[in-house]
């Protein structure tokens, strides 16, 4: 692997060189190195466990290095804690967002450094520091409102202006795009390209790959705790990207751009029938239908009803109105477990939120469901529990130290690949997946894709919905799009282009807004 | 809190090394008080010492395991106080043939043990619905009978303080086990009852904690309720039983706490015992966040928290100044487990 960029002609304003860290002596960074220029964007890619987050978390005083050097603005740096880092100069915005969802936009951009007059807090000069802040984002919203009362994106924008608005030299963005639509894409974008221009340098840090060249400058490449390659934007293709990334071959990557294969429309008896959902303010007219051994694709913009589409039919929210049926039979579950014992399963979009019992051990998160089944008389079988764990951490090839191991400490592709096995294991007859590859880098997510592919091949009927307008077209069997909590269209695959679904996602409305008039 | 946490947990390895400080820390302070009093107090090492103690420890220790698996769920029963004092009036009332009359002894007290011991669970179900058919938060819900409870008692006693001595009911606080004919050089009389109660109520719930289905839905509720839910646990059914078994130590408690009373006052029986009991569970190790639980650490806990009082009343220390350190104690149990968990 050669360091084939042309060093920033200016000396660096961060510089890592050596980094060395190891975890419980299992090695998470060897040799680790990355260099930003002043206003420079750069890319930071890898797969997961490829060490980004742990140079991440070390640059910003989550975690202590064992070895290798420092150096930010041409002094040695030392981050005793990630506040510490952000007054030498150093923010970051995770993919999560970090913030206090019960106090208002103000208070959650300016927690930690509040303007006070004559020892009170000047609310006047903070909600207008609020307002400046977030003019720049173009966004205008009444800040004095509790920020859960706005959507996900809006509230990662807010992360976004609080983490600017400590003038920061450097500001490090974790999957920054994961929960924003387009528009709201490009309007980060923009930001970028203004941080940049008054000199600030992004650590820009994303699995998607047209988003690095739209804004990247240079990307950095880790591999197995190492840096393995560094290059200008302009000077690598997006094939060899990804060869760097896995480690594999051009030629091998070269074949298809998801996991899925090409799909072809079945005809078999249908599973899962909806029929004119409603429910909230979300969900008003939806129907679909799931066919035994297809993947049925649910398109539309953010706040389109997708996700609480979902819900109804799993039972985690009350239905308003509309029908399900199941294999025939009237489906109205009241709670989730009336929807698995009929046979349904449910990954949620949202892993940390909804999925995982963070503290609680692979075995136990992945027989969270079947649990019930494998207790007799109240007490679980730990012998069947153990064979059936171990059958699955083999089967859908789980990277972990063990079913003891805690699930938290797995990365983002290993604790969807126990989601999964968790439904898996009790032997569904439709499988909702929401978001299945979000948040996972580009070799789990082709192991991910290509294991729905098989489920689907074997019988099992499949509902998927996906961000990622390539997810949805290439895997599915049939796409059924939504727009402001309607079904607009049902596509089959070989008419759902990315043309039609766009135009099916924007019919009849000439704003392009969803979540704002949705909600 | 939980969110921002586990989000700031940076390396793995060194929680689980924490959590064991935090454990060992535990059982370490219990050790180092012992060896303290070995030196310092006179006649410590002794059977007595050791009978004084774990008697008055017991009915902490009974209230304190329903509390962990409470707690467990990330829930907090403000209740239980109130609860043995609620147990503690109906049994005697129904002994003492006060409303109808049972003639065979034996009869009379197992029927009052029964419904007091299931009163009080009931009352704990009743929580626990509060909770989950209202989603009111537990520490609100369990106000209610905080203040309603004790309330409840006194109307059935008339406030009224309600003596007896009556040998067929009080084995449960002052009889023994393994007793020895005559009285033994040793000063040994036995295992008194209460504390085989207690170390049965614990193995058991260490045991359903770790092993049964219903342990394991405990700790997924206090782990992370949202994913429990939509992984088909039945989480209310499960914290209204959580509660429900919480009252139910309670009943047992407060019928401890009155037989070595040898009388039942509405006013007292339980008094302050809510806060015992949350004290042993947090410096047992428990995480009152709720998905990490131990019943062994409440036991250590509960004797440590005791211990730290035997200890200042044989050196001759006020009582006050001992709730002064007890408060310390549980600062310092909060503090490990901040460090544990950041």
């Amino acid at each position: 692997m050669t360091a084939s960029a042309t060093p920033p002609s200016v000396s660096p304003l961060l510089a890592m060189r050596s980094i060395r860290k190891a975890f419980g002596g299992i090695p998470a960074l060897a040799a680790a190195s990355l260099e930003v220029a002043p206003g420079e964007v750069h890319a930071l890619i890898g797969q997961n466990g490829a060490g980004k987050s742990t140079m991440i978390k070390i640059l910003t005083g989550y975690v202590a290095r064992d070895e290798g050097e420092i150096a930010f603005d041409g002094e040695a740096f030392e981050a005793r804690s990630p506040q510490d880092a952000q007054h030498k100069g150093i923010s970051t915005i995770y993919q999560e967002i970090n913030l206090v969802p019960f106090r208002s936009v103000t208070e959650n951009i300016c927690l930690g450094r509040e303007s006070r007059r004559f020892g009170l807090l000047d609310w006047r000069a903070m909600h207008e520091q609020a307002r400046t802040l977030l003019a720049r984002f173009e966004i205008d919203i009444d800040v004095r409102k509790p920020l859960l009362r706005f959507n996900t994106a809006t509230q990662q924008m807010v992360a976004i202006a609080r983490a600017i608005g400590f003038k920061s030299k450097l500001v490090i963005m974790d999957e920054p795009t994961s929960s924003l639509d387009e528009r709201e894409v490009a309007v980060l974008f923009d930001v970028i390209r203004q941080l940049k221009q008054s000199g600030v340098s992004v650590v820009f840090v994303s699995h998607k790959l047209d988003e690095l060249y739209a804004v990247c400058d240079r990307v950095t490449i880790m591999r197995d705790g190492r840096t393995v390659k560094t290059a200008d934007m302009a000077a690598i293709g997006k094939l060899e990207l990804v060869a760097s990334m896995l480690g594999r071959d051009v030629a091998q990557v070269a074949k298809s751009a998801t996991a899925f294969g090409d799909r072809h429309g079945r005809i078999s008896e249908v599973v899962l029938a909806a029929d004119g959902l409603s429910a909230g303010h979300k969900v008003h007219d939806v129907s679909f239908s799931v066919r035994r051994g297809e993947i049925a694709g649910l398109a539309g913009l953010l706040g389109a009803g997708r996700t609480e589409t979902a819900r109804l039919v799993f039972g985690a929210d009350p239905m308003r109105s509309g029908a399900l049926t199941l294999d025939g039979k009237a489906l109205s579950p009241r709670e989730p477990i009336d929807a698995i014992r009929a046979g349904v399963g449910f990954s949620p979009e949202d892993r940390k939120y909804e999925g995982i019992v963070p503290d609680m051990a692979v075995a136990e998160n992945l027989t969270l469901a079947l649990m019930p089944q494998l207790a007799r008389a109240g007490v679980i079988d730990e012998a069947k529990q153990r064979a059936i764990v171990e059958k699955f951490i083999k089967r859908l090839d789980v990277k972990c130290s063990g079913p003891d191991q805690k699930i938290r400490e797995l990365s983002g592709g290993n604790q969807q690949k126990v989601l999964l096995a968790r439904w898996l294991a009790m032997n569904p007859k439709l499988l909702i997946l929401d978001e299945p590859t979000r948040g996972i880098d580009v070799g789990a997510k082709a192991e991910i894709q290509s294991l729905i592919k098989e489920l689907a091949d074997q019988g099992l009927a499949v509902l998927m919905i996906s961000s990622e307008l390539e997810e949805v077209l290439e895997g599915s069997d049939r796409v059924f799009v939504l727009r402001e909590g309607r079904s607009v269209a049902e596509l089959p695959h070989d008419q759902a282009s990315e043309a039609a679904v766009m135009a099916a996602m924007a019919h009849g409305d000439t704003d392009l807004i969803p979540e704002e008039s949705a909600s | 809190m939980s969110q921002a946490q586990t989000q700031a947990a940076p390396t793995p390895r060194r929680i689980d090394t924490w959590g064991a400080i935090v454990r060992y820390s535990t059982l370490s302070a219990l050790i180092a008080l012992v060896l303290l009093n070995v030196i310092f107090t006179k006649n410590f090492v002794s059977w007595r010492v050791l009978d004084v103690n774990l008697t008055q420890v017991a009915a902490i220790v009974i209230v304190g395991v329903g509390m962990t698996l409470v707690i467990a769920t990330g829930g907090i029963d403000l209740s239980v106080g109130s609860l043995m004092a609620i147990s503690g009036a109906i049994a005697p009332i129904i002994f003492l043939n006060k409303v109808v009359v049972i003639g065979e002894v034996h009869v009379a007290v197992a029927v009052a043990m029964i419904v007091a011991i299931l009163l009080a669970g009931a009352f704990g179900w009743f929580n626990g619905w509060l909770i989950t058919r209202f989603r009111i938060q537990p520490i609100i819900a369990t106000l209610v009978l905080f203040i309603a409870g004790r309330g409840i008692a006194q109307v059935m006693t008339n406030g009224s303080l309600q003596p007896f001595k009556l040998d067929a009911f009080q084995w449960i606080g002052l009889g023994r086990l393994f007793a020895p004919a005559s009285a033994s050089a040793s000063g040994f009389h036995g295992v008194p009852d209460q504390v085989v109660i207690m170390l049965a109520l614990v193995a058991a719930a260490a045991w359903a904690l770790k092993r049964s289905l219903f342990g394991r839905q405990i700790l997924a509720i206090g782990g992370n309720e949202r994913a429990a839910r939509l992984a088909g646990v039945p989480v209310a059914q499960v914290k209204r039983w959580v509660y429900c078994i919480n009252g139910l130590c309670a009943g047992v408690a407060g019928l401890v706490v009155i037989a070595i009373n040898s009388s039942s006052d509405a006013n007292q029986v339980g008094l302050g015992m809510e806060l015992d009991a949350i004290a042993a569970v947090a410096v047992g190790g428990t995480l009152l966040s709720g998905g990490r639980a131990t019943v062994g650490g409440t036991l250590i806990g509960a004797l440590i928290i005791q211990l730290v009082r035997y200890t200042m009343l044989a050196n001759g220390v006020n009582d006050d100044v001992a709730k002064l350190v007890k408060a310390a104690l549980i600062v310092a149990a909060v503090w490990l487990q901040g460090r544990g968990r950041a």
